[in-house]
C-alpha cells in the first residue's frame, strides 16, 4: 500500500457518514461541490457547545457567555490566519457565500452605481454572483456586463480585458466555476482590474477547499465564501473584505449587536466586524467552521491539492474512455470537478441510477442555467472529488455509468 | 436493484426512446407548456377537444426532459384519446395516487391497467416531479381554453 493509500484509509475515518449503505452499497460521496462531508471533530465542537456552554455572545456577563464569545471570536482569528487578512476586523461571518455578494452589492456597490455604469462578471458564474447584481442594476440604472468563454469552459482574457472599460465600477468574479471546474486567472483578473482602479470581489466558494488562498497576495478587496463547501457546518460562511472598505460602508442589516449606542434620534453602529453581524449570529457554525479550518490545515494543502489533482486526472481519462460520454468543461487549470453527459441519456436518469450503485452525484443545471446554455444542454451530471474520495470510487462511478449506457442502449 | 428495474421498466425506456404522439397538434384547442425549473424539463401538451360531444379527439406533446417525463408525457397521451375531459380529470386523479402514494402500501395494480408502470416512481420522491409535469401541463391545458405556462415548483 502506498503512503497516500495509507493516509486516505486514515483520513476516512474522520468522516463517520463515509462508512455506511446506500441500498445496501458503499456510499461513494462524489458530490462535495454541493457540499462537503464533516468530520468528528466539526461535529464534536458543535454537541460539545450545546453540552457544555450553549449561550449567546457579547452580551452576558456570565461565564457561559463568555465561553461562547471566546470560541466565537477564535474561530474568527483561525479564519483572518487561513487566509492571511490584515486583522480579524475583515473577517464578517454571514450565512453563506450567497449572503456575502448580496452584502457587498447592497452596502458597497449599490451607492456608487449611477445609471449607465457597469458591474463586470464572466459567463461562468453561479446565480448567487449574478441574480445580487441584476437587482442592484435594476435599482441603480446601471448594466451588467457579462465576459465570454472559450469552449473548454475557460475565460477569455482579451474579451474581459475589452469589457473592462471606465464604465465599469465593480468586478464579481468566480475563482473556481462550479459546474465545469475551470480556475479563472483569478490575479491577472484582479491586477487588470486594479490598474483602472476598479474593485474585485472573487467567489471563493468552489477555491477556498482546494488551495491556498491569501487575500493579501491576491490583494482582492472582497472574497466570499461558505463554511459547508470546506468540511464546516451549514449556514455559516465568510465575507473577507479590506477594512478600508468595510469601514466606509454602511450596513447591510439593522438589529442588536450591531450598534453601539440607539436612541429614536440617533444611533451609532458599532465597530468592525461586529457593524454587519446583526442579530444573533450562528454560534454552533462559526465554532465548527473554526473546527473545519484546524482540520484542513492539519490535512495540509500539500496533501489535498496533490491527491484531488490526481483523483482528477484520473476521472477525465476513466471517463473519457467511456463511448458516447462528453466531459463539459475541459480547461487546463481545473479543480476536482468532472461535468459531463452521456448520449440519449438525461443526467436526472443517470443520477437515479448511479443512486442505487451508492454513488452520490449531483444533476441538474448546478444553479449556472447561463453555462448549459453556452454548451448547449439542459443539465449535466457532475461528479466532485474530495481530499477524502480514493481512485478505487471512481472506478465505482466509471462502472456504474457503463450499467447506465448499457440499459438505455 | 428490483426498484431500479422496475422503475426504468421497458414500457417506460420504449416510451422514452420511441415517444408515443410526439409533436405539435395545430388544431389544437386546449395548449399549455410545463416547466420543471430544477432539471429544465419543458414541454407542451397540445390537446383537441370535441366541443360537442367533450371527448378528447386529439393528444399530442412535445419538450425535452429524462425519460421519466418523456415517457410519463408520451403514455398519458395513449390513455388520453377518446376520453371526456371528466374522464382525463380522473385519470389524473388516478395517477397523482399512483406516484404519491406509499411505496409500502397495497396498490390494486390490476385495476390500474396502463398506469401500473409508474408504480415504481414512488420509490424515487426525487422523481415524481419528472412523472407528473406533462401530467399537471394537461391538466393545465383541459383548464383554460388560452395558453397558460404551469411550473412543478407551483405545484
Amino acid at each position: 500500500m502506498s503512503n497516500i493509500d495509507e493516509r486516505l484509509l486514515e483520513i476516512r475515518q474522520d468522516f463517520p457518514v463515509l462508512n455506511r449503505l446506500v441500498y445496501g452499497k458503499p456510499l461513494v460521496y462524489l458530490d462535495n461541490a454541493a457540499t462537503t462531508q464533516k468530520p468528528k471533530c466539526v461535529i464534536s465542537a458543535i454537541s460539545d457547545y450545546y453540552l457544555n456552554y450553549n449561550s449567546n455572545i457579547h452580551r452576558g456577563v456570565h461565564r457561559l457567555s463568555q465561553e461562547a464569545t471566546d470560541e466565537y471570536e477564535k474561530s474568527r482569528k483561525i479564519i483572518k490566519e487561513f487566509i492571511n487578512a490584515n486583522n480579524t476586523n475583515e473577517i464578517i461571518f454571514t450565512r453563506g457565500t450567497t449572503e456575502g455578494i448580496n452584502l457587498v452589492a447592497h452596502s458597497f456597490v449599490r451607492p456608487r452605481l449611477s445609471k449607465g455604469d457597469e458591474i463586470l462578471i464572466t459567463y461562468m458564474e453561479h446565480h448567487s454572483n449574478i441574480v445580487p447584481w441584476q437587482i442592484v442594476c435594476e435599482e441603480t440604472g446601471a448594466k451588467l456586463v457579462v465576459a465570454p468563454i472559450n469552449d473548454a469552459g475557460e475565460l477569455i482574457f482579451e474579451e474581459f480585458e475589452k469589457l473592462l472599460t471606465e464604465r465599469v465600477k465593480f468586478v464579481s468574479v468566480v475563482y473556481v466555476s462550479n459546474s465545469l471546474g475551470t480556475i479563472n486567472p483569478i490575479e491577472e483578473i484582479i491586477k487588470k482590474a486594479h490598474s483602472k482602479g476598479i474593485p474585485v470581489l472573487i467567489d471563493a466558494a468552489q477555491s477556498i477547499q482546494h488551495m491556498k488562498i491569501d487575500v493579501r497576495r491576491l490583494d482582492c478587496d472582497f472574497l466570499a465564501f461558505s463554511g459547508h463547501k470546506i468540511y464546516g457546518p451549514t449556514g455559516i460562511g465568510v465575507l473577507y473584505g479590506k477594512d478600508e472598505h468595510l469601514d466606509k460602508m454602511r450596513p447591510y442589516q439593522g438589529g442588536g449587536d450591531m450598534i453601539k449606542s440607539v436612541s429614536f434620534v440617533r444611533t451609532i453602529y458599532n465597530d468592525l466586524p461586529y457593524k454587519f453581524e446583526a442579530g444573533t449570529p450562528n454560534i454552533e457554525g462559526a465554532i465548527g467552521l473554526g473546527k473545519a479550518i484546524e482540520y484542513v490545515n492539519q490535512i495540509g494543502f500539500d496533501f489535498i491539492i496533490e491527491h484531488e489533482n490526481q483523483l482528477l486526472e484520473y476521472a477525465q481519462e476513466k471517463l473519457s474512455e467511456i463511448d458516447g460520454l462528453k466531459i463539459i468543461g475541459t480547461a487546463s487549470r481545473k479543480a476536482s470537478v468532472v461535468s459531463f453527459v452521456l448520449e440519449n441519456v438525461h443526467p436526472h436518469d443517470v443520477g437515479t441510477m448511479l443512486d442505487v450503485d451508492g454513488v452520490a452525484v449531483r444533476t441538474g443545471h448546478h444553479c449556472t442555467e447561463p453555462i448549459m446554455r453556452r454548451f448547449g444542454v439542459p443539465a449535466t451530471t457532475r461528479a466532485s472529488f474530495a481530499f477524502y474520495n480514493t481512485k478505487q470510487e471512481i472506478d465505482i462511478l466509471a462502472n456504474s455509468i457503463q450499467k447506465v449506457i448499457k440499459m438505455f442502449s | 436493484m428490483e426498484e431500479l428495474k422496475e422503475l426504468y421498466q421497458q414500457v417506460i425506456l420504449d416510451h422514452n426512446k420511441n415517444p408515443r404522439n410526439f409533436g405539435e397538434l395545430p388544431t389544437c384547442n386546449r395548449h399549455a407548456e410545463g416547466h420543471n425549473p430544477l432539471c429544465g424539463d419543458q414541454i407542451e401538451v397540445f390537446i383537441l377537444v370535441d366541443e360537442d360531444t367533450g371527448k378528447i379527439e386529439d393528444v399530442r406533446f412535445k419538450g425535452a426532459g429524462c425519460a421519466i417525463s418523456k415517457a410519463s408525457a408520451s403514455i398519458m397521451t395513449t390513455l388520453l384519446k377518446g376520453k371526456t375531459i371528466e374522464e382525463a380529470r380522473k385519470l389524473f386523479e388516478q395517477f397523482h395516487k399512483v406516484v404519491t402514494s406509499d411505496p409500502s402500501s397495497n396498490t390494486d395494480v390490476i385495476n390500474l391497467g396502463k398506469l401500473a408502470v409508474f408504480c415504481g416512481v414512488r420509490e424515487f420522491p426525487a422523481r415524481v416531479k419528472c412523472a407528473s409535469l406533462a401530467w399537471h401541463t394537461m391538466l393545465n391545458a383541459l383548464d383554460n381554453h388560452t395558453t397558460t405556462k404551469v411550473s412543478t415548483e407551483q405545484l
